[in-house]
């Protein structure tokens, strides 16, 4: 389990000898985008609002307090499931050359094709841990896309020591839940067998 | 299009505060896990050898740690809100009950705050409230010659209603039809799903008959079992069989997968087998609170809490 510090930008020589199981921790901007600012960017053709050129994002939706002042307080923030995503991140990885895909479980070979061809990384953030993370988040520097409503808006963020992230997709596209869904699968067959063993109830 | 508007209902004195005590309780249960919860997780993240395990439980922990000292929601996506009660005929306030738990998560999801939830479909737009078109969800089931009321709460997050599915099954595909269906979830959807898992099911007739048990399921005690002794046995087999999958702490792999394995059955028809599948995350934010007729209240899950 190796451990890397990162900041961005992110260059590709920061992670072109990252490998899926390291741990990383992030300080610079990290923006929120799930489904609806997928659907836009991929769908809709819109551009993101936001420079994330090699940058990172989280597939998130947080809860923000606004201030009296108006500022925003980040309150808890942690990922979403990630699998959601898949069918628009590699077109998205494409048009905005983002380095860093931070979420919530598998993605698939769509996103590790991605991660490939643009040298990006998909990391998964322990989830559930939201004032954890929260914590690790200095500042809430804008809000874009304000019409989406709290979890879908774009928030951009500075973050200092952002994770523990685990590389769950690196830069060869090598995935570390497709070697776990086989274990899982294999497993399976023999468990299934053995319970239905002892579960005949109707005779 | 005329937008979803929530606009509060004048409430008498006792409502008033009952919808005050349910706001509290909302809170607490946003930011502090139930007992059953907390302890089996603890007990859980003893079995784990690997350094990566240990840093998922320690985050774990360490973030419930600072939820109750910065009294904060502890997960950021605090769920549609759900209510599961339980009131007697004779409680006196059976009439704004229902009108008192939208106003409760109204108002707490402004206070504490929680996240806007609720989307209205077709339309396709968040209310910003938290309150939509049949959110909060709320499930009654009426007591006879009795004066009390119960609530579970339930912040019903995405990504562990995601796995949520339900089937008939045909009765030659028997008990070992559900075997596959609940194991099939498990490696698919499970994995993503914040392990380890509480895994509800239902047994019944149909969807909508199985559903509703496998909901009850969850919110059931982690460290119960079904009284009837095969459906006990059923509970036992699968639990270890989902913990040997070894789906570990956020599917990162390991000894544990689940919390437990809870199942609620009723009788069925002849020519069916219904089942249906809920799971809750690692993070399950469910409560329990009961009232007199005086909203003298008890938390049966939360030893040593006053709200």
């Amino acid at each position: 389990m190796r451990e890397f510090h990162l900041t961005t930008p992110i260059k590709d020589k920061d992670i072109k000898n990252i490998r899926i199981g390291d741990i990383v921790y992030l300080s610079g901007t990290m923006v929120t985008a799930r489904d609806e600012a997928h659907r836009r960017v991929v769908e809709e053709k819109l551009e993101l609002p936001v420079d994330i050129k090699n940058k990172a994002i989280l597939h998130a939706g947080p809860i923000v307090k606004t201030l009296d002042n108006g500022e925003h307080q980040m309150i808890a923030v942690g990922p979403t499931t990630s699998i959601r995503m898949e069918m628009f991140e590699e077109e998205f990885v494409h048009k905005t050359g983002v380095k860093l895909i931070i979420g919530k479980g598998s993605m698939g070979i769509k996103t590790a094709r991605a991660c490939k061809e643009y040298g990006a990384l998909q990391l998964v953030y322990p989830a559930g841990n939201a004032v954890y993370a929260a914590k690790h988040v200095e500042k809430i520097t804008d809000e874009k896309w304000p019409d989406l409503g709290m979890p879908e808006a774009l928030w951009v963020c500075k973050v200092k020591d952002f994770g523990p992230l685990v590389v769950t997709i690196d830069t060869t596209g090598a995935n570390f839940f497709d070697a776990k869904k086989r274990e899982f699968n294999k497993r399976k067959e023999v468990i299934i067998k053995r319970i239905n063993e002892q579960v005949r109830f109707i005779k | 299009m005329e937008k979803f508007k929530y606009v509060e209902p004048q409430f008498s004195e006792q409502a008033t505060e009952l919808r005050d005590l349910m706001v509290k309780y909302i809170q607490m249960v946003s930011r502090r896990l139930p007992d059953d919860v907390a302890g089996k997780l603890q007990e859980l993240s003893k079995f784990e050898v690997d350094p990566l395990q240990h840093l998922v439980y320690e985050t774990m922990m360490e973030n419930q740690q600072l939820a109750a000292d910065l009294n904060r929601p502890s997960c950021q996506d605090t769920g549609t809100m759900q209510f599961f009660i339980k009131v007697g005929t004779k409680f006196p306030l059976l009439d704004e009950l229902s009108d008192v738990l939208v106003s409760a998560t109204y108002r707490a999801t402004k206070t504490i705050p929680l996240r806007h939830n609720a989307v209205q479909t077709f339309d396709e737009y968040n209310t910003n409230q938290n309150v939509g078109t049949g959110i909060p969800a709320i499930f009654t089931e009426l007591v006879p010659h009795s004066d009390k009321l119960q609530v579970y709460v339930y912040l019903a997050g995405g990504g562990c209603t995601l796995p949520g599915a339900a089937k008939v099954l045909m009765p030659g595909e028997g008990y070992e039809g559900v075997v596959r269906f609940v194991m099939d979830r498990m490696t698919t959807y499970g994995v993503n799903a914040c392990p380890p898992l509480l895994v509800g099911i239902g047994i019944a007739t149909s969807v909508e008959t199985a559903a509703i048990q496998s909901k009850y399921a969850l919110l059931r005690r982690i460290d119960s079992y079904n009284k009837n002794p095969r459906a006990a046995k059923m509970e036992h087999l699968l639990e270890d069989g989902i913990n040997d999958l070894g789906l570990g702490p956020q599917g990162f792999g390991g000894k544990k997968s689940v919390l437990g394995v809870n199942i609620i059955n009723t009788a069925r028809h002849p020519s069916t087998i219904g089942v249906a599948i809920s799971t809750g995350c690692w993070s399950h934010r469910r409560g329990l609170i009961k009232f007199d007729n005086q909203l003298k209240y008890e938390l049966p899950l939360n030893k040593g809490v006053e709200l």
